[in-house]
């Protein structure tokens, strides 16, 4: 790198730290944000926490009913996950270029995948809440739709992935489409899509929480009714046990992985 | 080629009905069956365990089908103006942009603690740890409880929007880091530089893309974040605004609006994000 | 009647670029056949429009009196299963066994649900072992095919080949990626199914030394066209130096 190159180079960087020293200022300024304030309240909030978000004797006793709402998320998350899979298996055969029937399915595959995912989960659960109401239905659905879209982009790269050769291989014997995708691209493939619905499985969790406290249900409910009541106790327990849950299944699907992949 | 008359009975595997087996029964092909039998068992279960309360199927799918076509087909304002929806919009990317760069900021020091590379191996340890224990805890809690002591507002929300972006990018660039050249480092420290003459002369140039890249994947994710931290935490924007068109108005044309809104800014960040990716990481490395 | 016969057989990428000019050749049943020439001459191309993996532009290819070309999905998986085929990087599934990397074989005789499902006869597993006894890999049967050696891989690749019950197999540089040990090895195996079990054999190959040593008859491809085409025997320093331009020296020594 010559001296003038060098003298370029920082110029650029210079530039760069201008102009998002701006972007953060504009963003401050629109969300009327006040740095030093958010600095002084960092203590305060932390002493807040490690003061009122005690578990307590007392809040042990409404264990057995979170647990039991904790349950219900849990497996919300879990079966949105794998129902979206399997759907976003379909998807991604038609959509990955090297398995894709026709080039009309694979748009309209990436189409609906790229429309469910860049809409937020929030935005999918307020929809459905106006017609479905109050319950795990809900929050299942929008967890669906949102993981559709999410899923089928992973398995879409794991499809294009896969070794193109032992599908010329099998096509050459005289194997049927759906031999090639069964015995060719989906064992090479199954591993790593695996992987990502472990992942997604995790991620659904945290996402069922935040839908739980827009519709009313799981977890997130009981969470959004004792922040209400300013039971913190509770709140400090409801948390414990969401990060233990989610901690025991990102080890096991960790545990999964290593093998697998 | 001699032909073979007998096989070797010992080379053949059979199951118990007495039939060839084909498949090598490693633990992996083991683990993958059971993994799929336990999420299917789970998933059959889990409609066990719903909450069904006030649940009408049939009803609840077409009106649906009929709330959606309205929201597309006929989005349109009516409790704010076009200035007032850009407005909303630029609060929610504001909020992404500032949890962001803040993270970037903090998790770029915690991940040289945490880079094993660059470490001491209790100190990467214990980061990691704590880094795994903050992405636990979904973000809208940490907003909820950040709100308490900060009260709602931006404040609020950007810290707790912090604690995700930096757990994700600490995870994301002590990687990077670990997979700089040892070499480069090796020279340096033979030459005697310190560990600071490292990190900017060694480790910052030929990672400094790969930061930047990382960063901005997060900010695609800490846009819908904000969205639903405006949504659920009050933390103001689009998000809200959204909140409010479907939960207090029921006005399914300005959540058509709204969602239009967040799906092509959405799509926007998105299709940056795609080359990013292809241009600065081999295939291996993807979104987390 | 031979087996294959070739016709005025033409094939151009994107409309422009001609990779096949107007080849002609018959093989009759039980040959040996190698197609020679320089990388980029159009051998992949002419073997892969023999069993139509890729679409014929131009000209016919018969095989045993019946036009590839014309033929419909149902039919040309009929032709496929009589046309075995063998790759240049062995083309097998690498997360799936050996034994069922050979069942593979067999696809072209099943129905979907029962390929799908895995369905394979006794008859035909045992069948599996017979032929991995006799390609001398049979305590490798349970393993992971990407476990094994490129030599042992191809021995695979063979065995799918042959558990279809062929009448005609391809090779597509069958030894292009192998050692000169693994590659003896493999062209003995090919050679003597030709000569054991009268099956034909077409094995593209770019080294003259092997074709001539193996092959009885020789097709020289240059630019896509035949430019030489008779016994082995026959083929001479100035035929060769023909089909390989100035390169030549390089490449036979290679």
């Amino acid at each position: 790198m010559d001296a003038k190159q060098m003298r370029k180079n920082k110029w650029q960087t210079t530039i760069f730290l201008i102009l998002i020293i701006m972007i953060t200022y504009l963003s401050s300024f629109i969300t009327k944000f006040n740095l030093i304030e958010s600095i002084a309240t960092i203590p305060a909030a932390f002493s807040w926490i490690f003061s009122n978000l005690l578990i307590t004797q007392e809040s042990l006793e409404k264990l057995p009913q979170i647990l039991e709402k904790l349950g219900e998320t849990i497996f919300m998350s879990i079966a949105a996950t794998t129902l979206a899979a399997i759907v976003s298996l379909f998807l991604a055969i038609m959509g990955s270029k090297t398995t894709k029937v026709n080039q009309t399915f694979s748009v309209i595959a990436r189409f609906i995948a790229s429309f469910s995912r860049n809409i937020p989960v929030v935005a999918w659960s307020l929809i459905l809440l106006i017609s479905f109401g109050q319950n795990s239905v809900t929050g299942f659905l929008a967890l669906f739709v949102a993981t559709v879209g999410f899923l089928t982009r992973a398995f879409i790269e794991s499809v294009d992935e896969a070794n193109q050769s032992s599908v010329e291989a099998l096509t050459a014997t005289g194997a049927t489409y759906f031999h090639m995708i069964s015995k060719a691209v989906i064992p090479q493939s199954l591993p790593q899509m695996l992987s990502w619905i472990l992942f997604m499985i995790e991620t659904n969790i945290r996402s069922a929480t935040l839908v739980g406290i827009l519709t009313g249900t799981g977890i997130g409910y009981m969470f959004d009714l004792y922040y209400k009541n300013m039971n913190y106790n509770l709140v400090a327990l409801i948390t414990f046990t969401i990060i233990i849950a989610v901690i025991a299944i990102e080890l096991v699907s960790n545990k999964i992985r290593r093998v697998i992949l | 080629m001699e032909m073979v008359k007998e096989l070797d009975p010992a080379l053949i595997k059979r199951k118990r009905n007495g039939q060839i087996n084909i498949k090598s029964g490693n633990k992996m092909d083991a683990v993958v069956k059971w993994t799929i039998w336990v999420l299917t068992a789970l998933t059959i279960l889990a409609f066990f365990f719903f909450d069904y309360t006030g649940l009408q199927l049939e009803r609840a799918f077409t009106d649906t089908l009929h709330n959606i076509r309205v929201m597309f087909l006929e989005p349109g304002l009516s409790h704010f103006s076009w200035g007032e929806a850009f407005y909303q919009v630029g609060v929610t990317l504001g909020l992404g942009v500032l949890a962001t760069i803040f993270g970037a900021i903090i998790a770029f020091f915690l991940a040289l603690m945490a880079a094993e590379n660059l470490s001491k191996p209790w100190l990467s340890n214990t980061v990691r740890v704590v880094v795994a224990f903050i992405r636990a805890v979904p973000t809208v809690l940490w907003v909820l409880i950040f709100a308490i002591a900060a009260g709602l507002g931006s404040e609020a929300a950007v810290l707790g929007m912090l604690f995700h972006s930096v757990a994700y990018l600490v995870k994301a660039f002590s990687e990077s880091f670990e997979e700089v050249n040892p070499g480069i480092i090796e020279a340096l420290r033979a030459t005697g530089s310190s560990w600071w003459h490292i990190v900017i002369n060694g480790v910052l140039p030929s990672t400094f893309t790969y930061l930047l890249s990382w960063t901005f994947l997060r900010f695609e994710i800490n846009f819908s974040v904000a969205v639903a931290m405006g949504a659920a935490a009050g933390a103001g924007g689009i998000g809200f605004e959204l909140f409010m068109a479907s939960g207090f108005y029921f006005d399914l044309r300005e959540v058509g609006f709204i969602t239009y809104a967040i799906l092509i800014i959405a799509i926007i960040l998105e299709v940056i994000s795609t080359r990013l990716k292809e241009r600065y990481f081999p295939s291996s490395v993807k979104t987390r | 009647m031979s087996l294959l016969k070739v016709e005025g057989l033409s094939k151009f990428y994107d409309g422009e670029t001609k990779v096949l000019k107007d080849v002609n050749f018959e093989v009759q049943a039980g040959e040996f056949l190698s197609i020679i020439g320089p990388s980029g001459a159009g051998k992949s191309t002419l073997l892969r429009c023999i069993n139509r993996l890729v679409e014929i532009n131009e000209g016919k290819v018969m095989f045993n009196g019946l036009d590839v070309g014309a033929m419909k999905k149902k039919e040309l998986r009929k032709l496929r299963t009589n046309i075995g085929m063998i790759f240049q990087h062995y083309n097998l599934v690498p997360r799936l066994t050996v034994i069922e990397n050979i069942l593979h074989g067999r696809f072209g005789y099943k129905s979907t649900i029962q390929g799908v499902l895995g369905r394979f006869t006794e008859q035909e597993k045992e069948q599996a072992f017979y032929l991995l006894e006799k390609l001398g890999i049979s305590e490798h049967a349970y393993k992971r095919c990407d476990q094994l050696s490129g030599g042992q891989q191809q021995r695979v690749g063979i065995c799918r080949a042959l558990i279809q019950e062929p009448k005609l197999i391809l090779c597509d540089e069958p030894i292009a990626s192998l050692d000169p040990n693994s590659s003896k090895v493999i062209m003995d195996y090919l050679k003597s199914i030709s000569t054991e079990m009268g099956i034909t054999c077409i094995v593209n190959l770019h080294q003259v030394e092997v074709a001539k040593e193996y092959a009885s008859r020789i097709i020289g491809l240059k630019q896509g066209e035949i430019v030489f085409d008779g016994p082995s025997k026959l083929l001479y320093g100035e035929q060769i130096e023909n089909i390989y331009g100035i390169e030549s020296r390089e490449l036979i020594t290679v």
